[in-house]
């Protein structure tokens, strides 16, 4: 009788050690989930919430210069104003929508110059011997050590009109007197392409590498010839890397402020500079909240779409 | 071990001299910054041939079959195929089609796209396609699975969809790089008989490339076995089993007792070996060119020694040793018999009765011996 109750006892003991072990598992679960999701809520959520808010407020000349829009009138009520006039605004005003389009067609045409540059060089990296590749990737990441600002800045005297660019092209007698490069379009999305390239290589390398290069083989061996067997079985491979660059350097790309800024003309309307004329110019801020709302959902749309693809082709490559 | 019953219609044009080679390797030889991958090679294959190319892995057969897919370029030597010139010909304008070892299905194509991917680059007419990937995909009876993509599928229907992508062009030579490599030991055998008969069906002409000596000996017309680049014996899998041309190849095909000795006697019926190692002198009742006094080893399969505790005379091709070890493999037992000179000989009996009715065992004293058509000299 003793000797079964010892067992029970037993028994008992190592269900309890068990749930302490179960609790520690969870315990140990939560804290390594919680560091991720604290740093989000913390820097991104919050943010967000505050600009989503700010977006639905009104702008006032006084500091802060927009009027709270939960108003505690007594003890029991609550006055919540929101206000959608600043998303009127910005369908009323043509410079709003002009500068989207402006923003969205600047970063588009990046995107696709960095990906018909960055492709080629990704795969030629990807073709070359080990030690060569190291290198190859070492200088795509080598402008990132020394400061975006001061890279931009260079390229204001590269496209200058006492630069090296200008003077080259009328030592060759191509143009007599300077022309206009800096402050113009051009220069912006050439900024661009310079200086989101390393977004769009990275990515694309990263998916170019891991094709099995006997798939290429099988395409020439069942009578595909080199160029056609790289349409047909390289890019394609390469998809999740094209998508991956293409929105690495698309979406910082169409809030870009500093490139606009200090390469575009005074006459170019990206959003960043907007943006920053609204906050700082102006002092609207709920307006500009509202800007960067809208802005945010045109972005977040193809986003979860293409994060969408993007899973679907993952589950293909398992 | 072999497919003996091959069809009669399949003969052996090797044997006629009339005939003419489909495929022919004329002194094919590549180097890789100097070391010979592939030295000075001729060797030529006929219409409906399964040709193995058999050899340990580094001995240059994998890189001479990508010499005739056309993915290396030789250093020298020229290459024939049905009597065309394909030596510096790329592998895309060749009329021979790989099936690779890791089978190189596309992945973001379906079982039907993969197999119809050579038709189109042929830009075969939309509807015929459908037709002959249907066609060959029954063949290989992967029809009710021609909308999945590689990845659903298993190591063996993959393997099936490459063989069918291979097969659809209808190429004048297929090249296999060990076809069933990445299959389990169960569905290999299965498969084996499959892809041979696939082969008759067809009457296309194969090469594979193996390590495996019994998927050699099983499926194989020929055997090419390599070493080191070279090819060092052509023949039927009973060719190169029975009558080896060399050490190396007895070795590299199956278990081998080797017996040194000096040519006692040459007659144009027989050989005699004095041979210390054995204590008697061997007799081998067919001819080979050793001349009397010259030292030469006499190669003897384990299953053609016999193995008994009945005393028998010693003699010509009898000997005693002592049973030292036996391994149990199921079907056969192989026992390790010590010669009083110190060496082993081993002979394997096929399990015709129980484990505890094992007539022979540890330490007895056995008496061994041969049939006189069972040696082979080796020179070489």
């Amino acid at each position: 009788m003793s000797k079964l109750r010892m067992v029970q006892n037993f028994f008992q003991g190592a269900q309890e050690s068990r749930l302490v072990r179960t609790f520690q598992n969870l315990f140990s679960k939560i804290l390594i989930i919680s560091i991720p999701y604290g740093w989000h809520i913390l820097f991104f959520l919050i943010p967000f919430a505050i600009v989503f808010f700010l977006s639905f407020s009104q702008s006032v000349l006084q500091s802060p210069p927009y009027l709270p829009i939960m108003e505690f009138l007594d003890e029991s009520f609550i006055n919540i104003r929101l206000n959608i006039g600043n998303y009127k605004a910005l369908w009323h005003d043509s410079i709003y929508i002009n500068s989207y389009i402006e923003s969205i067609r600047t970063a588009l045409i990046a995107t696709l110059g960095c990906l018909l540059l960055g492709y080629p060089l990704a795969y030629g990296i990807t073709q070359s011997t080990p030690i060569a590749r190291t290198i190859f990737l070492m200088l795509v990441i080598l402008p990132f050590w020394t400061s975006f600002l001061v890279r931009v800045y260079a390229w204001m005297g590269i496209l200058g009109s006492g630069g090296p660019v200008n003077s080259l092209l009328m030592n060759l007698g191509i143009i007599s007197e300077p022309i206009a490069i800096l402050n113009t379009n051009f220069a912006v999305i050439l900024g661009l392409i310079y200086s989101y390239l390393p977004f769009m290589v990275l990515p694309l390398y990263a998916s170019l590498e891991k094709i099995d290069r006997t798939l290429l083989e099988a395409a020439y061996d069942l009578g595909c010839k080199p160029f056609t067997a790289f349409f047909k079985i390289v890019v394609p491979l390469s998809y999740r890397g094209i998508v991956g660059g293409s929105m690495l350097v698309f979406i910082p790309g169409v809030g870009e402020y500093v490139i606009p800024a200090l390469l575009g003309g005074s006459d170019s309307l990206m959003i960043g500079k907007v943006l920053w004329n609204e906050f700082f110019v102006n002092h609207d801020w709920p307006l500009a909240a509202a800007l960067v709302m809208t802005l945010f959902s045109f972005l977040v749309i193809p986003l979860i779409l293409l994060q969408k693809s993007l899973s679907r082709i993952q589950g293909e490559e398992a | 071990m072999a497919l003996a019953d091959r069809p009669s219609s399949i003969l052996e044009p090797w044997q006629d001299p009339k005939a003419i080679p489909y495929i022919e390797m004329e002194n094919v030889s590549i180097s890789y910054g100097g070391v010979m991958a592939v030295n000075n090679v001729s060797l030529s294959i006929y219409k409906g041939e399964l040709f193995c190319l058999l050899g340990p892995s580094g001995c240059g057969k994998t890189t001479l079959l990508r010499i005739l897919g056309g993915f290396e370029i030789p250093t020298s030597g020229r290459i024939y195929i049905d009597g065309v010139d394909y030596t510096k010909v790329p592998a895309y304008e060749r009329p021979v089609n790989m099936m690779f070892q890791s089978y190189a299905l596309f992945p973001h194509m379906s079982v039907e796209q993969n197999v119809a991917f050579g038709l189109k680059q042929e830009g075969m007419a939309k509807n015929l396609i459908r037709d002959k990937v249907q066609e060959i995909l029954q063949l290989v009876q992967m029809s009710s699975y021609a909308a999945r993509k590689p990845h659903q599928l298993s190591g063996g229907q993959r393997q099936r969809v490459a063989l069918a992508r291979c097969l659809v062009k209808k190429p004048k030579l297929v090249l296999l790089d060990e076809p069933l490599g990445a299959l389990d030991k169960q569905l290999r055998e299965q498969t084996q008989f499959e892809l041979v008969n696939i082969q008759e069906k067809l009457g296309v002409t194969f090469v594979m490339v193996t390590h495996d000596q019994e998927e050699a000996m099983t499926m194989a017309t020929r055997i090419g076995v390599m070493e080191e680049g070279r090819l060092r014996q052509v023949g039927k899998p009973t060719e190169v089993y029975e009558y080896p041309n060399s050490l190396y190849v007895a070795d590299f095909i199956g278990e081998m007792n080797i017996f040194e000795g000096i040519v006692t006697e040459e007659e144009s019926d027989h050989i005699l070996v004095h041979c210390e190692q054995a204590a008697c002198d061997i007799y081998i009742s067919h001819a080979a060119s050793a001349p009397v006094g010259a030292s030469v080893s006499v190669a003897i399969r384990p299953e053609k020694v016999r193995i008994t505790t009945e005393e028998m005379p010693l003699g010509r091709n009898v000997t005693k040793g002592i049973v030292r070890e036996i391994a149990y493999l199921g079907d056969v037992s192989i026992y390790h018999v010590i010669l009083p000179s110190g060496q082993k000989v081993l002979a394997s009996m096929s399990n015709q009765f129980r484990l505890a009715e094992r007539p022979i065992n540890w330490d007895d004293e056995v008496w061994i011996s041969w049939r006189p058509e069972s040696g082979v000299i080796l020179t070489a």
